[in-house]
């Protein structure tokens, strides 16, 4: 197995209370599912919408998570997968689709 | 470990009212704001960690820590309620009194408090109700707009005008003001209203209908949990509701047709429901005021009491419709009154009966009226004037199930 980084990009604040528990209740199920078979080596940490940016050689600081909303990265989980087109194919079931976001994946660099 | 249902709307109504406690009700679009962000943060780290030990309470400490920032940095507390100005003004107290203000009883409170600020007299109960699901309940205005079969504008603009009366005051109502009887009977109303728009309804979803009672049986629950709140007139409508609601699960069948209430089967009401709403009712029965909740919840007892429809006791339900048209007459509480009679004397009484209610036209849109004539006519065995009311009841259904309930009435009177 080797493990690849998602990357979940894309944020959309749902409009009610009552679409927020769906889709809170939509990714819970989707990870477990994964998790149950035993693909899912970290859940991740979620990254809040605020943030810091230093940039360049002079080092300016920009307030804000610096890309546009649709390219935020909201957080990340570590899977394990076959390859990565199993990596893939364990993706498409992710509720972050349905808003528009994107998820990226990414194999770790090898040491060996 | 999964969610309650509607666990995020009742929290977030919950919160909105505790914050609003806090900043001020002229600072509403703050509380609403921290709020939102309180649920956002929710739902982005629980979509990927999973539940908290204690949904509840990590919402409550998001929230409050928000609320602490805000109080400390931005010194709202100087616009923010008198009743509080002090205590949020200095670092001793602030901490304490925002925890305070999440208490159980004292979020209790505010929601009362906030649903009475809801009711405010310079609003239309339309008005009231929708504001009330929208803060208590935490419903969105398309939501509120899908619920009432409405369009998104006008529940919009309802909801925003509420929202400029409620900031008109610093304060959420006063329970102890001279004001409350009236304001607690506004109160009733628009539970009342709210209960029987799930009820009767024109949305077409059952579920839709099943949350809009359950969400009033939810803040009637409040109401009659309050000592100093409760009157003999809280009992008697939470006893009404109670008492209906028992019989919402057999007014479709499996299908999702809309099932006649002779045909009901009432093996498959809700028993611990009518046995809440019967103790309700007693509870109900002091003081010398009758309301029409007491009528109304009387007349629904005594169809939940009735084993078989055959049993129901149509003297004394047609006794209680008379009582009702004597304090409350409605062209909609006369053809219930008609439909009894029919059920006492034969069809024939009932049609004239309905025949001879005032304000008939007021009926005009209402496709239950040709409906009791059809049926009426049916069975006397008048085949085409059935079908013709029926027809004409059709036309004027206001959702799918509806028009299928009423075109296999149409087909019956083929027979």
């Amino acid at each position: 197995m080797t493990e690849f980084v998602y990357f979940y990009r894309g944020y959309e604040a749902p409009a009610s209370p009552e679409e927020m528990q769906k889709k809170t209740a939509k990714w819970m199920t989707w990870l477990k599912d994964l998790s149950d078979k035993g693909h899912v080596k970290s859940l991740g940490e979620p990254l809040l919408p605020v943030g810091k940016v230093v940039k360049g050689k002079k080092k300016q600081v920009i307030d804000g998570p610096y890309a546009e909303a649709k390219d935020v990265v909201g957080g990340y989980s570590i899977i394990l997968a076959r390859d990565i087109e199993q990596a893939l194919e364990f993706s498409l079931g992710c509720p972050i689709f349905e808003d528009g976001g994107s998820v990226e994946i990414r194999p770790f660099g090898q040491l060996d | 470990m999964e969610m309650e249902e509607h666990f995020f709307r009742h929290e977030f109504g919950r919160i909105v009212a505790a914050l609003t406690r806090l900043f001020g009700v002229n600072n509403f679009a703050l509380a609403e704001d921290v709020a939102q962000d309180a649920f956002c943060r929710a739902m982005e780290t629980w979509k990927l960690r999973g539940l908290p030990k204690n949904p509840s309470a990590w919402l409550m400490a998001t929230a409050k820590n928000r609320a602490v920032d805000i109080l400390r940095r931005q010194r709202t507390a100087r616009a923010s309620q008198p009743e509080l100005t002090r205590f949020l003004t200095s670092e001793w107290t602030l901490v304490p009194t925002v925890e305070e203000a999440f208490s159980t009883y004292a979020v209790k409170d505010s929601q009362l408090r906030m649903m009475f600020s809801c009711c405010d007299p310079l609003l239309s109960e339309e008005a009231q109700i929708a504001l009330i699901l929208h803060i208590l309940c935490g419903f969105s205005v398309k939501e509120i707009a899908q619920a009432f079969m409405s369009s998104h504008a006008a529940i919009e603009k309802r909801i925003t005008r509420g929202k400029k009366i409620l900031a008109g005051s610093t304060k959420l109502f006063d329970l102890a003001d001279a004001d409350l009887p009236a304001r607690l009977s506004s109160v009733l109303q628009a539970l009342y209203l709210l209960f029987n728009e799930g009820y009767h309804g024109s949305s077409p979803e059952a579920a839709v209908r099943m949350e809009l009672c359950q969400e009033a049986m939810r803040l009637v629950n409040l109401l009659i949990e309050q000592p100093a709140l409760v009157t003999p007139q809280s009992y008697a409508l939470a006893a009404l509701m109670y008492l209906n609601a028992a019989r919402l699960p057999t007014r479709l069948d499996g299908s999702g047709n809309l099932v006649s209430f002779f045909e009901q089967d009432r093996s498959l009401w809700d028993h611990n429901l009518i046995a809440e709403g019967q103790a309700l009712l007693n509870l109900s029965a002091s003081g010398t005021e009758l309301t029409t909740y007491h009528i109304e919840a009387a007349i629904a007892s005594m169809h939940t009491s009735a084993a078989r429809c055959e049993d129901t006791d149509w003297t004394q339900i047609v006794s209680l419709y008379d009582m009702l048209m004597a304090i409350h007459p409605s062209p909609v509480i006369a053809l219930n009154r008609a439909i009894a009679i029919a059920q006492l004397d034969g069809p024939e009484r009932g049609l004239q009966e309905i025949h001879v209610i005032h304000d008939l036209d007021r009926l005009s849109s209402y496709p239950f009226y040709p409906a009791a004539l059809g049926e009426l006519e049916l069975r006397r065995g008048n085949y085409p004037e059935a079908k013709a009311h029926f027809s004409t009841a059709l036309s004027l259904a206001r959702n799918p199930t509806e028009r299928n309930f009423l075109q296999r009435r149409i087909d019956t009177c083929k027979n």
